[in-house]
């Protein structure tokens, strides 16, 4: 974090004023709140003229929302430096890029995204490029850890990045399009990257146990007796469940994804083969 | 009551307590820096952890805890305070340390060297070394105002003098910018506070971030000969500490009163100071060919008797100024008494007051500190703002406590406070009379008030509006058994005292008016009246301090001693007779008011009765004994608002205007300060930029 400070004189533009569908996006917004306590508007009133100015609060919309709002201009001013999501300066046209630095990213290789971002939009961060498209930030955890590493743009993150996809989005950022957000590997949101490895078996959720009364425990054995390749199945309707090979995870790994290696495969399976943890019985089948 | 134990002494303090007035109560002292009685609590300075078993396992910060919220206990034991253990120890140890980190080591330049809060604090709960070997963080200073310098690297983010300016002052433009070590304080695009109490956050601020600019590199206090007084800048009569070096006023300071200002003074009087070292009459003058020329006292009293002698008392005439004490009022009361003249005023604004009417028709008499016992106000014809800032802020104070109706007669002006805008003139209050929502809101109350400004009564129907104002107070219960809502605001520090001694035209006198137009009185003393206007025609006599409009006009120009340079009693809007007392000495030939006319008297040949100032008092407490009665209220009777009620008379309809429009220059004193005409002349850029 550094000092936050109001842009220069030169850069402020005059005057400031929500559109009309902002205004009264802003009017509701301010109804919100019980009658007195329209201050605590100013986040969201402040965050959405940072969005219609482009990225920027400028001193004229901090006191264009202080009025609306019957607040003094410092009030505003000290909410503006206070939360770092309001930019005081003016950001790259077409993307402000806010690469996350915390530790989980970090290790996974933000160093070398703000090495992109150094060498293609500035030296420094909060610089707009030399071609006014872009600027880029270092941000603290942006809450996408599982996918690091990451960055935002906008209300858009980006994640698993290399610095090849990273250039290839400032790229096409530069070229005003908007591309893709998610993750950039391929692979559906944050599930597990070697492909799903729990809850497989489809009785956990295709409804074939629901009705037997035998719950959990029973859930598990028909899950450890298939396991075992066991053929001997007691119950009927769990067994025919457990009879059915299993299916394929719904959610199959991308393409683009490595399969699986070896060796976590084997732990996996090794898992899945000692099923012998205590149980909890079942409620009621305790006698006191 | 909450039992609680305090390093083992155990008593009983109110379940609201904080902990920090537990302490304090039990005799235990604690360390603060963001914590003041006065303001809202902030908790951010951690100075002030204490141990506490029956709470948090871990330091607390007794400021923001209360004595309810902590638990007894296992076999119902009251709950224990600790402030001298180890771990407080080492807590305030490492508060201190961590405050030190980032606060530069300049104590040789600063100016709050010898009276910090911080310098003290490290001194008493610090540790002797420090282990931080890195760069420390530097802030650039920030300009807010002419009389508040800033030094923001020292700041150490208490906050105090961000809730004085929105809690109190009522101006919410100092804030806190940025967050953690970045957090600066400044005002919004370093505009200059618009306050009339900013100069107490110097005060208020207990590091030397925030330092009286005026003062800057004057003096150390501990060079600083310090003596108790009273100011006279408008009628609330502040309590005043004086801070001399040899003969130089170097500061003015407030002292505690909880009645009247609090802790507060005004920017007014705290920042005069240097007004009292320029414009002086050091010698008498005498006009001589149109030209006023120095002269000795011998030959200026001479050119007066000569004058006097042979005019008809009736064709002589006093007018007491608006800072004169009441001892030299009394003394040329009785000087003109004795030459045969009852032609003396000391409403040189033309306010239509009279003691005739009974002491409680001119005084303040919900008094000061019962302005937060009432729950209804109507201002008539004021802008308490700017005619008694620190009565303001105490108005300011009773409505954030809530249930306050404000109503306001007027000038439409900015009091820092929320009013309903009732309307401009005479027209309003006849109406208000009558009924009206607001007349309703003040009958509901059970103790109304209503403040009549001298813009209300300063005008020739002035006693028709004073009697209207009484009507309208005795018709909506503001005079009843134990409460007396019915409050006139002074501007002037002379004029209650001045009432109290009846210094008013006699039988058959002239009134202020009256002397000053053309043929009034053919010789005129002058007791320091410099904001009226005296035809050509008149011998003057002026006896003050500066050299204002008072001494151009005059034909005799006697030197004398401004308030922190004699002894006087000054009566405030209340009728609380309050003592000023002499911190340095008048400059030159100058000398004391009272001793001037006195020797004059002698030279006329009409010597008044005493020769020291306690013969003076002596005498003038046989005659108005509730003057000695030092720092006490003698309350008035309110049988005298409800005759004043009962008169008749219907004021002319018109607006009424402010008593103070430019509130740094309202006396010849404040006229001769450097640092008012710079805060006036922002004050009109501010009112200019606002007008567009």
């Amino acid at each position: 974090m550094s000092v936050r400070r109001l842009a220069p004189k030169e850069v402020q533009p005059e005057s400031f004023a929500f559109t009309a569908e902002n205004l009264d996006w802003a009017e509701k917004t301010i109804a919100k709140y019980p009658a007195g306590r329209q201050a605590s508007a100013v986040i969201p009133l402040l965050m959405r003229a940072q969005e219609q100015a482009g990225g920027w609060v400028s001193e004229p919309a901090m006191r264009y929302v202080g009025d609306m709002l019957g607040m003094a201009p410092i009030r505003v001013y000290e909410v503006a430096t206070f939360y770092t999501q309001f930019q005081l300066n003016p950001v790259g046209a077409k993307a402000h890029i806010q690469v996350c630095g915390t530790t989980p990213c970090m290790l996974r290789g933000a160093g070398d995204l703000i090495k992109v971002c150094q060498r293609r939009i500035h030296e420094e961060p909060f610089h707009v490029s030399e071609n006014g498209a872009l600027s880029w930030e270092e941000v603290e955890c942006a809450g996408t850890c599982v996918n690091a590493p990451m960055v935002q743009v906008w209300k858009d993150v980006y994640e698993d990045l290399t610095p090849e996809d990273l250039e290839k989005i400032l790229d096409a950022f530069e070229r005003g399009e908007h591309p893709a957000p998610g993750p950039q590997n391929g692979r559906v949101t944050s599930a597990p990257v070697t492909g799903l490895r729990v809850l497989t078996s489809p009785e956990l959720f295709d409804g074939s146990m629901v009705g037997q009364g035998a719950g959990l425990a029973l859930a598990r054995e028909a899950i450890a007796a298939r396991a075992n390749g066991d053929a001997a199945p007691s119950a009927p309707p769990p067994a025919a469940a457990a009879a059915a090979p299993p299916a394929p995870p719904k959610s199959d790994p991308a393409p683009a994804a490595p399969p699986p290696a070896k060796a976590v495969e084997a732990a996996g399976n090794a898992d899945s083969e000692k099923p012998k943890k205590p149980v909890a019985p079942p409620p009621g089948g305790k006698a006191d | 009551m909450a039992k609680i134990i305090v390093d083992d002494v155990e008593l009983d303090v109110p379940p609201e307590y904080t902990l920090l007035q537990a302490c304090e109560a039990a005799g235990a002292e604690i360390p603060r820096f963001c914590f003041h009685e006065r303001l809202s609590i902030a908790g951010n300075c951690r100075m002030c952890l204490v141990e506490v078993k029956g709470g948090p396992p871990k330091p607390t910060a007794s400021c923001a805890q209360n004595v309810r919220d902590l638990r007894p206990g296992p076999n119902g034991e009251p709950p224990v305070i600790l402030t001298k253990s180890p771990m407080v120890k080492k807590a305030r140890e490492g508060v201190m340390e961590f405050l030190l980190i980032n606060h530069p080591l300049d104590c040789p330049i600063c100016d709050q060297g010898g009276e910090c809060d911080l310098q003290d604090q490290a001194m008493a709960y610090g540790v002797d070394t420090s282990r931080y070997a890195e760069n420390k963080r530097a802030v650039e200073d920030k300009y807010i105002g002419p009389l508040i310098k800033t030094s923001m690297t020292r700041c150490i983010q208490c906050t105090r003098c961000v809730r004085f300016t929105t809690e109190v002052a009522g101006v919410a433009e100092l804030g806190a910018i940025g967050r953690g070590e970045d957090m600066e304080i400044t005002t919004y695009l370093e505009a200059a506070l618009s306050s009339e109490l900013q100069g107490n956050v110097a005060d208020l601020c207990p590091v030397g971030a925030l330092t009286q600019r005026p003062y800057a590199y004057h003096a150390r206090p501990w060079e600083l000969v310090k003596t108790e007084s009273v100011d006279v800048m408008d009628a609330v009569g502040s309590n005043i500490r004086i801070d001399t070096r040899g003969r130089e006023v170097m500061r003015v300071l407030p002292r505690l009163n909880e009645d009247v200002n609090e802790e507060w003074i005004s920017d007014k009087t705290r920042y005069i100071w240097d007004g009292l070292k320029t414009q002086r009459l050091d010698r008498p003058y005498v006009r001589v060919g149109g030209k006023l020329k120095a002269a000795s006292w011998p030959e200026a009293f001479a050119a007066i008797a000569a004058k006097v002698k042979g005019v008809p008392g009736n064709r002589i005439g006093g007018l007491i100024g608006d800072l004169a004490s009441v001892e030299e009022s009394f003394a040329l009361k009785s000087l003109l008494a004795s030459l045969g003249s009852a032609n003396i005023d000391a409403r040189q604004d033309g306010a239509k007051l009279d003691p005739a009417l009974g002491r409680a028709s001119y005084l303040f008499n919900a008094s000061i500190a019962g302005i937060e016992q009432a729950d209804a106000l109507l201002i008539v014809g004021a802008n308490p703002r700017l005619e008694a800032s620190v009565l303001n802020a105490r108005i300011r104070k009773r409505w954030l406590q809530g249930n306050f109706p404000i109503g306001l007669i007027g000038p439409h002006v900015d009091l820092t406070y929320p009013y309903d805008y009732l309307g401009a003139g005479t027209d309003t209050l006849l109406d208000l009379v009558g009924s009206g929502t607001f007349a309703e809101t003040l009958k509901g109350a059970q103790r109304p008030m209503i403040l009549v400004g001298q813009g209300a009564l300063a005008r020739p129907d002035g006693a028709a509006v004073l009697a209207l104002a009484a009507r309208l107070a005795v018709a909506v219960g503001a005079v009843k058994d134990g409460w007396n809502g019915f409050s006139v605001l002074h501007t002037a520090a002379s004029r209650v005292g001045a009432l109290d001694i009846g210094a008013v035209p006699g039988e058959g006198g002239l009134d202020a008016v009256a002397m000053t137009n053309p043929g009034g009185v053919d010789v005129l003393f002058s007791l320091g009246a410099d904001e009226i206007d005296i035809a050509p025609g008149a011998f003057v006599v002026y006896l003050g301090t500066h050299g204002d409009r008072g001494a151009h006009r005059a034909d005799v120009i006697l030197p004398g001693a401004a308030y922190t340079e004699k002894s006087g009693t000054y009566v405030n809007t209340e009728g609380r007779a309050q003592l000023a007392n002499r911190a340095a000495f008048p400059p030159g030939e100058a000398r004391e008011d009272w001793a001037v006319l006195r020797a004059l008297s002698d030279v006329i040949g009409h010597k008044l009765p005493f020769d020291t100032l306690g013969e003076l008092r002596a005498a003038l407490y046989k005659a108005y004994p509730h003057l000695a009665r030092i720092d006490h209220v003698e309350p008035a009777d309110p049988a005298a608002v409800i005759a004043l009620a009962g008169t008749a008379g219907t004021p002319a309809s018109g607006p009424f205007v402010s008593a103070v429009t430019d509130f740094y220059l309202t006396n010849p004193i404040a006229r001769a300060s450097a640092v008012m005409a710079e805060c006036s002349a922002l004050a009109h850029s501010r009112l200019a930029a606002a007008a567009e």
